[in-house]
């Protein structure tokens, strides 16, 4: 019955699609004083809820920073939580303006709504007991690997091992929770999902976390992607350049405590990202302020990823992939000129 | 000759020992026969075996006082997770140094349920309670009431025709006149409103910041999505009952086929009706609030339910009754208010409790369209990844809440049935 319902959202969505086209989001949103993002709530480090009710996660970041691009104040955002299957529909409904809620980006999506910028380079990658010595993917031929059934992981991990002439034997366990115990407890010798989960998990459910260590290579990738409704390109903008913003001032190493003395610097990169030399805010439709206000409110990328994944986190997150391109990172933000 | 006792002295033995007293009982119920004795210390062994577990985890490992989770990790249960986050499992993501308001809000709401379960509070007071206490605990939960004039008239207008049918016979004529005059009130004050000779206006009582339904959570969204669904569930599930019964063909086929509809779908399908597929049929830029979109299918559902309990209740009456109140010359809302409903409903009250326990509990559907109920910040507060990996602790206080509230329902059910059968009990 869920998947009727789901399937008539879909086929209403698509002529609703169109009619979205008719009325700018950015208008609506000016309007209203206030972003709707939608988020997927309960992923550690992500988007979760504080013991005070309030929002905190990197995905959580990337709405700050857009609203305060567009508001001059990065808590005018009303989080929207939504059910992984639900959040597609709901952006092509209108009921929220921009989803930062952990989805990869791929070409079939992308028919059906706009990425604009991604934030995290996920990809799916494997636990093991320290105790077993596997420091490379070639070490897993012949290991027994806990997955959950029916999902695109277990699909990758089967193509990957075929492709490489490798073998391994899968223990299918349905349930998430079922499924994380059974690796604690040693019915299996790895357990792969995306990595920034397989963080989570060994933060949160290990006896103990320095037992476990995760293999650096991923097998897939998943770039996490902000989407937005088709149709209204300016919003789009200042969605992608908010996050370039924060990406560029970690470039640049402007914080959110060192941003004030940079607006007297006489490095004429600065001067235009940080709207002291008009013309960047104005181009992009908000006011000249936007990056300010960014890193000001709600920090660099470096800052919110140290803040909610890096290592002085539970989670500890090694930058990897997302970190900047000249430390062999695959952040890479066009020049804001 | 011997020395004969006295008849009227003889002291009757007491019973052997071992057939009266916690001996006696223990005997005659756990140890009747041999194997009745082994089943009974097997057992016994066990519950003290799971008890002594239990007791170990819960309480004498238990750390009610780490700041962290990593510190609470290795020992037993840690309940210092619940310390830490039962503010904001309660009351969710309402704005934290105001959480005395979803307090309040709670407490009237609990106590709007106690008075009304009073059995002396049945008649006008009723009105009275629910008024008042809707009133305190949408302010407080608000914190602004906006009351538009249009509603206010509508009300006079619903309160005057209510009032009409309902005690046309039996009222003075000052009490019919009153009525005419609300409806008098209503019909030429909406008029005049929607011509436009009445401005659009409102009192708005202010007293606190305004918060809206996004920000809440907790145990105030499943208490108002439980309480005032089944309230309005109820005398809707009454109508269509009646409905479903009337000798005209058009009214019984709507209800019939509103209620075979309702219950044909689940309600986690009817949830995310109301909150993808409306807007998107809506004029674009009109919003409906999500949480009052919630409530209405919560409504919707609870009284297709309701209204076939009910209807079993009034199939249990005998023909006789219906006919005894035509031949008395009652009207049919008379005879419905006076005769057949009293009746109808004291047969119901074991499965209508049911029902009612039932959706408190399938209140917590409403995740699914991101309404955060209690259950749901109880499970938000296990992704804290500075306290994640204790979900059993949380679930347990959560059933625990859970328990409470059910528990209570059903012994009001039990006292309510003692109450209600007076009259035909032996």
């Amino acid at each position: 019955m869920l998947k009727i319902a789901l399937s008539m959202i879909a086929g209403a969505s698509a002529f609703a699609a169109t009619a979205a086209m008719a009325g700018p989001v950015l208008d609506a949103v000016k309007a209203r004083g206030q972003l709707h993002c939608g988020v997927n709530p309960g992923i550690v480090g992500f988007m979760h809820a504080d013991s005070q009710g309030v929002w905190r996660g990197l995905s959580i970041d990337m709405c700050r920073a857009t609203a305060a691009a567009l508001f001059g104040d990065a808590s005018k955002v009303k989080y929207i939580p939504l059910d992984p299957q639900m959040r597609f529909p709901a952006l092509e409904a209108g009921e929220v303006d921009l989803l930062a809620s952990n989805s990869t980006v791929t070409l079939g999506r992308d028919a059906g709504v706009d990425f604009a910028g991604i934030y995290y380079y996920d990809g799916q990658g494997f636990m093991v007991p320290r105790k077993l010595g596997k420091r490379v993917l070639s070490d897993l031929n012949g290991a027994t690997i806990c997955v959950q059934p029916g999902t695109t992981t277990e699909a990758n991990i089967a193509d990957y091992f075929r492709l490489n002439k490798m073998t391994y034997k899968p223990v299918v366990i349905d349930k998430i929770d079922e499924l994380r115990a059974a690796f604690f407890a040693g019915r299996c010798d790895v357990l792969t999902a995306d990595l920034s989960n397989l963080y989570a998990t060994r933060a949160a459910y290990a006896p103990n976390p320095n037992d476990y260590s995760i293999l650096p290579r991923a097998i897939t990738k998943e770039p996490l992607g902000l989407a937005v409704r088709h149709g209204d390109h300016q919003f789009a903008d200042i969605v992608r350049w908010s996050l370039y913003a924060m990406i560029e001032a970690e470039e640049y190493g402007i914080t959110s405590r060192n941003v004030d003395e940079a607006l007297k610097s006489e490095n004429p990169t600065l001067k235009r990202i940080l709207g002291v030399t008009p013309g960047m805010g104005k181009a992009l439709g908000v006011d000249e302020k936007w990056a300010y206000n960014i890193v000001k409110q709600v920090g660099n990328y470096g800052e919110s990823f140290d803040r909610n994944l890096g290592p002085n986190t539970v989670l500890r997150i090694p930058l990897g992939l997302n970190g900047q391109w000249r430390d062999g990172g695959m952040l890479y933000a066009p020049p804001i000129r | 000759m011997t020395d004969a006792m006295p008849v009227g002295d003889r002291k009757p033995l007491p019973p052997p020992v071992d057939e009266t007293g916690v001996v006696g009982w223990a005997r005659k119920n756990l140890f009747s026969s041999w194997g009745n004795g082994i089943t009974t210390i097997v057992l016994i062994a066990a519950v003290v075996w799971i008890l002594n577990w239990f007791l170990e985890w819960a309480l004498f490992t238990a750390n009610f006082t780490a700041t962290t989770g990593s510190e609470c990790r290795g020992g037993g249960a840690c309940w210092a997770l619940i310390r830490e986050k039962f503010r904001y499992i309660f009351f969710g993501s309402f704005p934290y140094q105001q959480h005395w308001r979803p307090l309040f809000a709670v407490i009237t709401m609990l106590a709007m349920l106690v008075l009304s379960a009073d059995r002396r509070m049945w008649n006008w007071r009723l009105l009275v309670i629910w008024g008042v206490g809707s009133f305190i605990t949408f302010l407080l939960m608000f914190g602004q009431i906006h009351i538009p004039l249009s509603l206010i008239l509508f009300v006079a207008l619903a309160g005057g025709v209510i009032g009409l049918t309902l005690r046309s016979a039996l009222a003075p004529s000052s009490e019919r006149m009153a009525y005419y005059a609300l409806i008098g009130i209503g019909v030429v004050g909406l008029a005049l409103r929607i011509a436009g000779v009445l401005p659009k206006w409102s009192i708005a009582i202010a007293p606190l910041s305004y918060v809206e339904t996004s920000l809440w959570g907790g145990l105030p969204v499943t208490l108002i999505l439980a309480t005032y669904g089944l309230a309005f569930a109820f005398p809707y599930g009454i109508l269509l009952a009646l409905g479903r019964r009337s000798n005209l063909p058009l009214i019984k086929g709507l209800c019939v086929g509103f209620i075979e509809l309702i219950r044909g779908v689940p309600l986690i399908s009817l949830l995310i009706m109301a909150s993808v597929m409306l807007p998107l049929f809506l004029p674009s830029g009109t919003t409906i609030d999500k949480f009052l979109r919630a409530q209405v299918a919560v409504i919707l559902f609870a009284g297709a339910y309701i209204a076939e309990v009910i209807r079993g209740g009034l199939q249990s009456l005998p023909k006789g009754q219906f006919e005894a109140a035509d031949a008395m010359g009652l009207n049919y809302p008379q005879k419905t208010l006076l005769i057949i409903l009293p009746q109808a409903l004291r047969v119901v009250i074991p499965p209508l409790i049911n029902t009612f326990i039932g959706f408190f509990k399938d209140t917590s559907l409403v995740l699914i369209i991101g309404i955060f109920d209690f259950l749901n910040t109880a499970n938000q507060a296990l992704v804290d990844p500075n306290w994640a990996g204790f979900p059993g602790e949380v679930y347990l206080f959560a059933a625990f809440v859970y328990f409470i509230f059910c528990f209570s329902m059903s012994r009001y059910s039990k006292y309510l049935e003692f109450e209600l059968n007076k009259g035909t009990r032996r």
